[in-house]
C-alpha cells in the first residue's frame, strides 16, 4: 500500500460543493502535481465537517490544521506556504474543532509526548473528591461488569492473562496471587492495599491516591469479588494527610451510594473498607510487617513460612499489593486482557508510573509504557540535566533496595527484567537522577544510612550488618578508608543478603554492590588517593584555582562563605587553604570551570606541585564491570 | 445519595457531563487547579482563591473551577488547565496571583490564550 507523507481532508458534503468544493479539488490536485507532491500529499473527499458556513474547508492533517478556502485562486498560494514549505497558511485558516494555537500541543512537548496513561488517566481531569466525576469518566463499571457478568475464576483469569506484575516492585504476577487467594478456603479472607511508600524520592503511590481515590477502591471492590473476601484494608502512612483525607472522603461516598458495605449493587456481594495509618516506619511496606501493625503488633517482620496469601493477617488468607497495581485492576477488567497486553513487552506488560527527581529539569510524574528506554525518560521526559554544564552520570532506582545505571545502561528498557540485569530493581518506581557533581561513595552511604536506621532490629544480619557497612563507608568518606575495605563491604553485603530475614535486609546492601560495581575506581580513589573528585567529601579534596583559567570576576569571592579567596579584579584570584572549608560553593558559582579538585595531599603542597597536580587532571575513566543486557 | 444501581452510573455520567463538555450555552470556561501535595505546596491554594476571587468580584457564574490532583509536572507548580469552548485545555505553569488574574482577564474573560505562561495544549494521551 501507498503511504502519504499528509492528508488534506476535503469536506465533500453537500454544502461544500454547492460552494465548489470540487473545483478546489481539481485546484489542489493540480497543484500537488505541480510541485511533484501528490505522492506524498493525499487529498481525501470527506463527509460534511460540520462548518457549511465557511465552506469549502478542508482540514489538514497530521499537523490538524483547518482551512477554509473561499476560492480557487487561494489554492496555490496555500499548497506552496503549507503542504510545500511546511508553514501554517494564517490567512485562511479558521478556529475550528482543530484549530492550533501558537502554543505548543502535547506532541510538541517531550514531556508529555512518550507517556500513556492508564492509572493516570484521570490525573487533572478529575475532582478527586467528586464520586461523580469518576463515575463520569467510566469509574465503577469495571466494579459492574465484574459483578454482574463474571465469575471469580473468570475475573482471575483477565488478570493473569493481562500479564499485570506486582507494581511494589518485586513484580510478582498478580494474577497468580489472586487465584491462590481465591482457591484458598477460610471463613475470613483479607484484600489489603499497601500504600505505605517510604523510598526516598518517591511519590507514586501518594500521587495516585491524591489525584484518583476512587481508582484504588474499585481495584480492591474487584479484587474482593475475585477472591471472594469481604474485608479490605488500606494502609497509608500518616505523612500523606491529604492523600489519607481524600481517601477517607471516597471510602464515606462510597458507603453513603452503596459501593461499599452490603449488598453491593444489588448483588448480594459485601464489602467493607477501612483505612489504617501508618506511624511512618519504613519496614512496614514488607508484607509481613505491615500485617503485623494492621494487627495492632510492632511492625516487625516474620519468616515466610507460607505466602500471604495462605496465611497473612491475623493468620487468615490475605491478599496485598500495591496502589498502583490496584488502580490498574479496574481498566484491565474493563477493556479485557488483550487491550492490556498492548502496551509493554511480552513478560512486562502496560504501563508504569514513575516519580521522576534529583539533578532532572522535568520533576515530576510520569506513566510510560514498559518498553520505553531509561534514555527517553531522562533526556526526552525528564529534558535531561537541570544544571548547564553538568553531566549525567547515574540513576537510582528502587530507593534503598536498588541500584544505581550510570549511562553505559541507558538504553534498556524499564522492565523488570532488564532493570535487574542492570544490578537495580523497578522497585515501587522512584527514579533520581544524579549529575557529576555527585558522589557515589556518599551516595552509597546516604541510602546505608537510611537503611541502618530504618531497621527494625529483630534479625542480626540486617541490625549490625548494616551498621558495620556504614561504619567503613563513613570512615571511608571521612579519609580513613584502609585496603580492603571494599573487600569486606562485599562479604558483609553477601552475608545481609543471604541471612536477613526480611526484604529490608535482603535488600539493603544492593546500593552499595552497585555502586561498587560501576563507579568501583571513585571508592579506590577514595581509599588509596584520598581524593573524593566531586568534592562532596569534605575531608578528601582540595580546592585550587588553576590561575590560567581563572578571569578574576569575583563570583567565588562573594559565594565563599569563609573568606578563603583572595584576589583583585580581573586578576587570578587564589584560595587560602587554611581558611577553606571545602563546602563546594566556590566550584559551583564558577562560570569558567576555573576551580579545580585535587586530593588532600594537594593542600600541604607547594604552590608548584600543586600546578603540576592540577596539570595533570584529566577525565577519569570510569572502569565498569559491563554485563550484557539482552532482549 | 441514595444506593446506586448499575443502571444509575449511565445517568449519572450523563448527567454530569455537562460538567467536563463546554456548550455555547453552557459554561464558559473550565478552569482546573492541580492540587496534588506539590501543588498546595507551592501555592496552589492561593491560586484558587485568587481565581474565585476574580469570579466572585464580577459575579461571574459560568465558569467551572475544580480542584484536581498533580498534573505530573511538580517542578512547574503551581499549574491550573483552563478550557474555553471550542479551544483545546492550555496548561499554565509556574503562576503567581499577578498571572492568575492575567491569564482570567486574558483567556478566560478574553478567550485569548496567554503565551507566555502556557507551556503546553491539548490532552494527555490515555490508553
Amino acid at each position: 500500500m501507498e503511504r502519504f507523507r499528509a492528508y488534506a481532508m476535503l469536506c465533500a458534503g453537500i454544502g461544500c460543493i454547492e460552494k465548489g468544493a470540487m473545483k478546489v479539488k481539481e485546484a489542489l490536485e493540480s497543484e500537488l502535481k505541480k510541485w511533484g507532491l501528490h505522492e506524498e500529499i493525499y487529498v481525501v473527499p470527506t463527509g460534511c465537517d460540520g462548518f457549511c458556513g465557511e465552506g469549502p474547508v478542508l482540514s489538514f492533517y497530521p499537523d490538524a490544521v483547518f482551512y477554509s478556502i473561499p476560492s480557487v485562486e487561494d489554492v496555490p498560494k496555500l499548497v506552496e506556504e503549507h503542504f510545500l514549505k511546511g508553514r501554517v497558511y494564517h490567512k485562511l485558516t479558521i478556529p475550528g474543532p482543530y484549530h492550533k494555537t501558537d502554543i505548543p500541543s502535547m506532541n510538541d512537548v517531550p514531556f508529555f509526548r512518550y507517556q500513556a496513561l492508564r492509572v493516570l488517566r484521570n490525573r487533572g481531569l478529575i475532582d478527586p473528591e467528586k464520586i461523580e466525576d469518576y463515575i463520569t469518566r467510566d469509574g465503577y463499571l469495571g466494579l459492574a461488569k465484574a459483578l454482574t457478568r463474571m465469575i471469580p475464576e473468570e475475573i482471575v483469569k483477565v488478570v493473569a492473562d493481562s500479564g499485570l506484575r506486582g507494581r511494589g516492585g518485586a513484580g510478582f504476577p498478580t494474577g497468580k496471587k489472586w487465584e491462590l487467594g481465591l482457591k484458598i478456603k477460610s471463613d475470613l479472607k483479607f484484600v489489603v492495599c499497601n500504600g505505605d511508600e517510604g523510598d526516598p524520592g518517591a511519590f507514586m503511590d501518594r500521587s495516585v491516591m491524591e489525584a484518583d481515590p476512587h481508582a484504588v477502591i474499585e481495584g480492591m471492590i474487584i479484587c474482593g469479588v475475585a477472591t471472594q473476601s469481604h474485608k479490605g484494608y488500606i494502609y497509608v502512612r500518616a505523612e500523606y494527610p491529604m492523600a489519607v483525607r481524600r481517601l477517607q472522603k471516597a471510602i464515606d461516598q462510597c458507603y453513603e451510594a452503596g459501593l461499599l458495605g452490603s449488598n453491593i449493587f444489588d448483588t448480594g456481594f459485601d464489602f467493607d473498607l477501612e483505612i489504617y495509618q501508618g506511624a511512618g516506619a519504613f519496614v512496614c511496606g514488607e508484607a509481613t510487617a505491615l500485617m503485623r501493625s494492621i494487627e495492632g503488633k510492632r511492625g516487625m517482620p516474620r519468616p515466610k513460612l507460607w505466602r500471604s496469601a495462605v496465611k497473612g493477617l491475623w493468620d487468615k488468607p490475605t491478599v496485598l499489593n500495591n496502589v498502583e497495581t490496584f488502580a490498574n485492576i479496574p481498566q484491565i477488567v474493563l477493556n479485557g486482557s488483550e487491550w492490556y497486553r498492548s502496551l509493554g513487552t511480552e513478560k512486562s506488560a502496560g504501563t508504569k508510573v514513575f516519580a521522576l527527581t534529583g539533578a532532572i529539569k522535568n520533576v515530576g510524574l510520569i506513566e510510560v509504557p514498559m518498553d520505553t528506554t531509561l534514555r527517553t525518560i531522562i533526556y526526552d521526559i525528564g529534558s535531561g540535566i537541570k544544571k548547564k554544564g553538568r553531566k549525567f552520570k547515574a540513576v537510582q532506582l528502587g530507593g534503598p533496595s536498588g541500584g544505581c545505571i550510570p549511562e553505559d545502561y541507558l538504553n534498556i528498557f524499564v522492565t523488570y527484567e532488564d532493570i535487574e540485569k542492570s544490578g537495580a530493581i523497578v522497585g515501587s518506581g522512584g527514579m533520581v537522577v544524579m549529575d557529576d557533581s555527585n558522589c557515589m561513595v556518599s551516595t552509597a552511604k546516604f541510602f546505608l544510612d537510611f537503611t541502618a536506621d530504618e531497621s527494625c532490629g529483630k534479625c542480626v544480619p540486617c541490625r549490625i550488618g548494616t551498621k558495620l557497612m556504614l561504619d567503613i563507608l563513613t570512615d571511608i568518606c571521612k579519609g580513613q578508608g584502609k585496603e580492603g575495605d571494599i573487600e569486606t563491604l562485599k562479604d558483609l553485603s553477601e552475608d545481609i543478603i543471604s541471612t536477613s530475614l526480611c526484604g529490608l535486609g535482603q535488600s539493603a546492601p544492593n546500593p552499595v554492590l552497585s555502586t561498587l560495581r560501576y563507579f568501583k575506581n571513585e571508592y579506590e580513589m577514595h581509599i588509596r588517593d584520598k581524593w573524593c573528585v566531586t568534592g562532596v567529601c569534605r575531608d578528601l579534596c582540595t580546592f585550587y584555582i588553576d590561575e590560567s583559567l581563572c578571569k578574576g570576576c569575583g563570583a567565588c569571592v562573594r559565594a565563599c562563605p569563609s573568606k578563603a579567596i583572595i584576589g583583585e579584579k580581573k586578576k587570578p584570584h587564589m584560595i587560602i587553604q587554611d581558611n577553606c572549608v571545602q563546602c563546594r560553593s566556590c566550584w559551583d558559582t564558577c562560570k569558567f570551570n576555573s576551580i579545580k579538585i585535587l586530593p588532600l595531599s594537594a593542600r600541604k603542597a607547594g604552590e608548584a606541585e600543586i600546578a603540576a597536580m592540577a596539570a595533570a587532571l584529566t577525565e577519569i575513566p570510569a572502569e565498569r564491570e559491563l554485563v550484557e543486557v539482552t532482549r | 445519595m441514595s444506593k446506586i444501581k448499575i443502571l444509575d452510573l449511565q445517568k449519572i455520567k450523563e448527567k454530569n457531563k455537562a460538567e467536563f463538555e463546554l456548550k455555547k450555552d453552557g459554561y464558559r470556561a473550565r478552569v482546573v487547579v492541580h492540587m496534588g501535595t506539590c501543588g498546595v505546596a507551592s501555592g496552589a491554594t492561593n491560586i484558587l482563591t485568587t481565581l474565585l476571587n476574580e469570579i466572585s468580584n464580577i459575579r461571574l457564574k459560568d465558569v467551572n473551577v475544580i480542584p484536581s490532583g498533580c498534573a505530573g509536572l511538580c517542578a512547574y507548580e503551581p499549574m491550573i488547565t483552563i478550557e474555553t469552548v471550542d479551544q483545546p485545555p492550555v496548561k499554565y505553569v509556574d503562576l503567581n496571583e499577578e498571572k492568575t488574574k492575567e491569564v482570567f482577564k486574558e483567556h478566560i474573560m478574553g478567550g485569548k490564550p496567554v503565551k507566555k505562561y502556557a507551556l503546553v495544549s491539548g490532552n494527555e494521551a490515555t490508553y
